[in-house]
């Protein structure tokens, strides 16, 4: 945008001010958390602890950063959070987007009910169906190559199936919205060529559903690397957890150092933060093509 | 028409089978089903190891006469959905009205606000430790007073719901503000004609064609207000004041006692209240649909 909006006659407008200075302020009280976690983090625990977290500083240094890097051992929790989070979202979206395939462009029976019930699961809370999901875990066996505890319970595959199946409801349905919206055309066109279920799907639609995939990835990252309660109530090994039920391991059994606390926010804020400025248009496009019909 | 009268070869089935098998049984396997033992162990005192043996309802007894944290966590997870959707998601509203107009630096303002939503609740918690802890924390030292925010049981849960607010507002924000951007502008213009003013256009005009973002916006905040966890369990475990429902059901596995039942039936509880909301929510979502 090049002009500014035309205004009504032309006047300075004292409401239009007012407007970005309450904008500014709201918005400069929102990072202030984050400002004061960095600030907080650069600080060493002495001088907070004599000063408090609102003061002037007479040192600053990196040294938490550098504890939570390597005695927290941060670099092996991002690795786990890897882990588990890479495959939960590849499957997650490909077994969502090929039912949302199936739902939105073949005429399946019970398709209706399919996608209410798979949506309607995406939104339950998680407590709901935790603690037959923890007694079923510890009851599954698995074979030590895949999980040294020998069950589904604290193991890295329990938690990608469980990321799958709790996000699985709302990719379906945001992917089965967006299908929809794909001129049928195309579909047709391909069956008089006598293509199969599979080349359609994957060949015809999938090349089309780029932006609704990248939006989605972007959101399901962020979830699925901030879980916090599935990785605390399904495993038990403290060095399997992913990243941000690790940062829990950073508060002492009696004293809590908050810097290194800070420090350790800061570095696991970091990665979904980063994802957010890069790729802010995905993000914004994921949570919002949940809630407008396609 | 063709797609009516088209024939599977054995491959499309065999693919479709696979593929949409799987699909239901991991859906069914691992969030139905569990939902619906839920239900079933609910009505027996299990401990996860024994026999299971049915005892009724006397879970539910015991839970509203004899174990305290229940109804604790009950009022705690109403003021949280009654601070969400009172002050939170009016804010949220608010901010979108404010930005969807032509302005300078909005995109600024926009990303402030949301860049909380991209945070872990568990984060959120860590963070809000710092501006609200009683020794070092700014909000003591800006304001002179000595209150324990996060200790005192009077305030502590008005304090987490402040943070977790914070959050909200983004979350609110984007979905409105995607909302606003679909209303047709003709329709405000035509108010501005017919003399309405600012307020009026917007209570009168716009805010009735949002029904769809509202009822979307609703199912959040219920759903936000009733997944609420990590937050309190970051900052104190859930607590001493900080009671949730959801913190209860995980108490009860991940404690040292298992109580496999009684956990159960708090899950019940907290699955009754959200599947009221899930059916307004999906009867809107799929209403006239006939395909």
């Amino acid at each position: 945008m090049t002009a500014a909006p035309p205004a009504p006659g032309g006047r300075v407008r004292p409401l239009r001010v007012l407007l970005h200075v309450f904008l500014a302020l709201v918005a400069l009280g929102w990072l202030l958390p984050l400002a004061l976690a960095v600030y907080a983090s650069l600080r060493p625990y002495d001088e907070t602890a004599r000063l408090g977290y609102f003061s002037l500083p007479e040192r600053l240094t990196l040294g938490y950063y550098g504890e939570a890097w390597s005695q927290a051992e941060l670099p092996r929790y991002y690795l786990n959070t890897l882990i588990i989070v890479i495959p939960a979202l590849v499957v997650t979206l490909l077994l969502a987007s090929f039912t949302a395939f199936a739902i939105a462009r073949l005429r399946i029976p019970g398709r209706r009910t399919l996608l209410i019930v798979f949506t309607a699961g995406n939104l339950l809370p998680p407590q709901v169906l935790i603690t037959p999901l923890y007694t079923l875990y510890t009851m599954v066996p698995l074979p030590a190559w895949l999980s040294d505890s020998q069950s589904l319970y604290d193991s890295y595959l329990g938690l990608i199936l469980v990321h799958v199946a709790f996000q699985f409801g709302f990719c379906v349905f945001v992917m089965a919205n967006f299908m929809r919206t794909i001129p049928e055309e195309i579909s047709e066109a391909a069956l008089v060529d006598g293509a199969s279920v599979w080349k359609r799907y994957w060949r015809l639609t999938m090349p089309l559903c780029r932006p609704v995939l990248a939006a989605l990835a972007t959101l399901q990252f962020t979830w699925m690397y901030n879980d916090f309660l599935w990785a605390l109530v399904l495993m038990s090994s403290g060095d399997k957890l992913p990243v941000t039920s690790a940062l829990n391991n950073l508060r002492g059994q009696f004293f809590t150092d908050y810097n290194l606390l800070a420090a350790g926010s800061v570095l696991v804020a970091l990665p979904t933060l980063i994802v957010f400025q890069l790729l802010h248009k995905h993000f914004v496009a994921g949570l919002t093509l949940g809630s407008t019909k396609g | 028409m063709t797609a009516k009268t088209r024939r599977y070869s054995a491959r499309d089935v065999t693919v479709l089978v696979a593929g949409l098998g799987v699909a239901i049984v991991v859906n069914v396997g691992l969030v139905w089903g569990p939902t619906l033992a839920s239900v079933g162990l609910s009505a027996t005192d299990w401990n996860g190891i024994g026999p299971i043996e049915w005892i009724g309802g006397r879970n539910y007894e015991d839970l509203a006469g004899t174990y305290p944290p229940f109804w604790s966590a009950v009022r705690n997870n109403v003021l949280w959905l009654a601070f969400l959707g009172v002050v939170a998601t009016p804010f949220g509203l608010f901010c979108a009205v404010l930005l969807d107009r032509r302005l300078r630096m909005s995109r600024v303002y926009q990303s402030a606000l949301y860049m909380p939503v991209v945070l872990s609740l568990a984060v959120v918690g860590f963070i809000a430790q710092l501006v609200f802890s009683s020794d070092y924390g700014v909000l003591n030292a800006v304001s002179g007073l000595h209150v324990d925010w996060l200790g005192d049981r009077a305030v502590n849960i008005w304090v987490v719901m402040v943070a977790a607010g914070w959050r909200h507002v983004g979350y609110v924000m984007i979905i409105y503000l995607a909302g606003l951007k679909a209303v047709d502008p003709a329709l405000k213009e035509a108010a501005a004609i017919d003399g309405a003013n600012e307020r009026q256009a917007f209570f009168r005009v716009v805010f009735p064609t949002l029904r769809p973002v509202n009822v979307i916006v609703l199912v959040i905040t219920v759903i936000e207000a009733l997944r609420a966890f990590d937050i309190v369990y970051a900052i104190n475990k859930g607590r001493n004041g900080l009671e949730l429902l959801s913190v209860l059901v995980t108490e009860n596995i991940v404690g040292e006692a298992s109580r496999i039942g009684f956990g159960s039936a708090i899950a019940v509880i907290l699955l009754v209240i959200s599947l009221g909301f899930i059916v307004t929510y999906l009867s809107q979502l799929f209403r006239g649909e006939e395909r």
